[in-house]
Parts: structure tokens; sequence; C-alpha cells
């Protein structure tokens, strides 16, 4: 497991024992990513995180076609492994999870054991404003802190 | 009222039975319910779903039939479960003053109406 920032770690620790999820994704909901588990290259766990945040966005708008303000949840149900993708609110603003499952955990586990940490991350939250906007001039140099946050090299 | 929530409300006027849901075996979700205030019925139907689900395996790695009722004793009360066919889990919460006997003979009745 890797993350930007190290107050996640902890409460995704003990989401990952808990639920039995195969891959973790923790991203803000422009697609950055904050925290990982499960993926082993760079390319996949920055498309997923893309692909994630652009469905979040595209159900958001189905949900006010429909009068819903958002859905909360939503589950994309395979053969043998599944997505459950929900976005939620933190201090540090409005992030969304991305869980991929197998036959080892069941989709009422993860959403149970997701809700604890959506609140255990709205407690371990630094109180403090987040960090600077990122600027185009300091754009590469965020973008190779972030991976090598999440990937160690 | 539907006719599976018709038989958990028989169930909960079993004494000391806090509360009964029935849940989907393959996802942990809760199909009906009938539960007293302060019983987390969500986290009662995913976790009694998991465990139903590696007992079942770890019956059929010993080379053993399907489990057809699991009992969970604990300090402040009792946890019940009881497979219906392979689709569904019927459990109850179950307080120290409950009559379990009575209970497991219900679930079963329950249970074997369900599958």
């Amino acid at each position: 497991m890797r993350a930007v920032e190290p107050w996640v770690m902890e409460p995704l620790e003990r989401f990952l024992g808990e639920s039995s999820a195969r891959l973790t994704l923790l991203m803000t909901s422009s697609g950055q990513v904050v925290a990982q588990h499960g993926f082993t290259r760079s390319v996949d766990v920055m498309t997923a995180a893309a692909l994630g945040a652009a469905i979040v966005a595209s159900t958001q708008e189905i949900a006010r076609l429909v009068g819903e303000p958002k859905f909360l949840s939503m589950v994309h149900q395979g053969l043998s492994q599944h997505v459950f993708l929900s976005g939620f609110e933190t201090p540090r603003g409005r992030w969304i999870g991305l869980v991929v499952f197998d036959g080892e955990s069941t989709v009422g586990l993860v959403q149970l054991f997701f809700d604890r940490l959506v609140a255990e991350l709205a407690a371990a939250a630094p109180r403090e404003a987040p960090s600077e906007r990122v600027l185009p001039e300091n754009f590469e140099r965020e973008l190779n802190a972030s991976l090598r946050a999440l990937f160690g090299r | 009222m539907t006719a599976a929530a018709e038989l958990l409300d028989r169930l909960s006027t079993v004494r000391g039975i806090r509360g009964s849901v029935l849940v989907s075996a393959g996802d942990g979700l809760i199909v009906a319910e009938s539960l007293m205030t302060g019983v987390d019925g969500r986290a009662v139907a995913a976790l009694a779903a998991s465990l139903v689900s590696r007992l079942r395996r770890a019956t059929e790695s010993a080379g053993r039939r399907e489990p057809v009722f699991l009992q969970l004793h604990a300090a402040g009360g009792t946890v019940l479960a009881a497979p219906c066919g392979t689709e569904l889990v019927l459990v109850a919460v179950a307080g120290p003053d409950a009559n379990v006997g009575l209970a497991r003979l219900e679930m079963l009745g329950v249970a074997g109406r369900l599958t």
C-alpha cells in the first residue's frame, strides 16, 4: 500500500484487512491519486483513477436527470471480480474510492467497511489547510513526487 | 407485507430475539428485515453472510455436507444463522435471555419454507 498523504495509511490498512479488497484507489474527484493498494504499474493506477473519476462524474449527471442529489455508491458486477465506486466528502474536499473485490469478499462487506473508512478518514484528516494548488510550472515535479510516493520509485 | 417479512416478524416474537434479517448469500445485502432499534442490520447481514460462506467452504474442504445451522455465543447474546439453500441466509440476533432452542426450531422452519 502507498499513499501520498501519510495519515490515510492507517484507516486504509484497516479497511483492506477487514474488507479483503484486492485493489483499492483513493483519489480526488478530479482523478488525482491519494493512495493505492494492489496496483503494480503506475500506468494502471493512473488509468483506473481517470476512468473512476469519469464514471462518478457521468453518474452524477444521471442523478441530476432523475432528480437525485447524488448517488452514494455504485457497483459494477463482473463474473469473478467486481468494482465498487463511491464519492465522499473529506476535510480535504470530495474524494472517490474505487475498490476491486472478488469472491473473498461481498458488496455488503465492502460497503460496510468503506463507510467506516470514510468516517475514519474524516477523523484522521489534519485540520490545517490543504497544500497549495499545483501550478503549471510545478506540475511535473508534483506528479513525479506523487508517483514516487505511490510506487516507491 | 411480503411473505419473507411476515416470517421474520413471526421469528421476532420468540423470547429474547432482538431481530432477524434475510440476507442474500452472494453479496451480503439485506433482502428483508425485522429489527429492534440499535441492531445494525447491514453489519449483521454482511458479516453473517461472509461467515456462512467461509463455513460452507470449510465443511466442503473437510468433506462434510453443507452446514444447516450456525450458533455463535457471545458475552452479550447469540447470533444464529440458517442457510436457506445457496441463495439466502436467515440470521437472528438474540439477547442473553433468548430461548435459543425455540429460535433454532423456528429458524429451521422458516429456512425450509424459503428454500
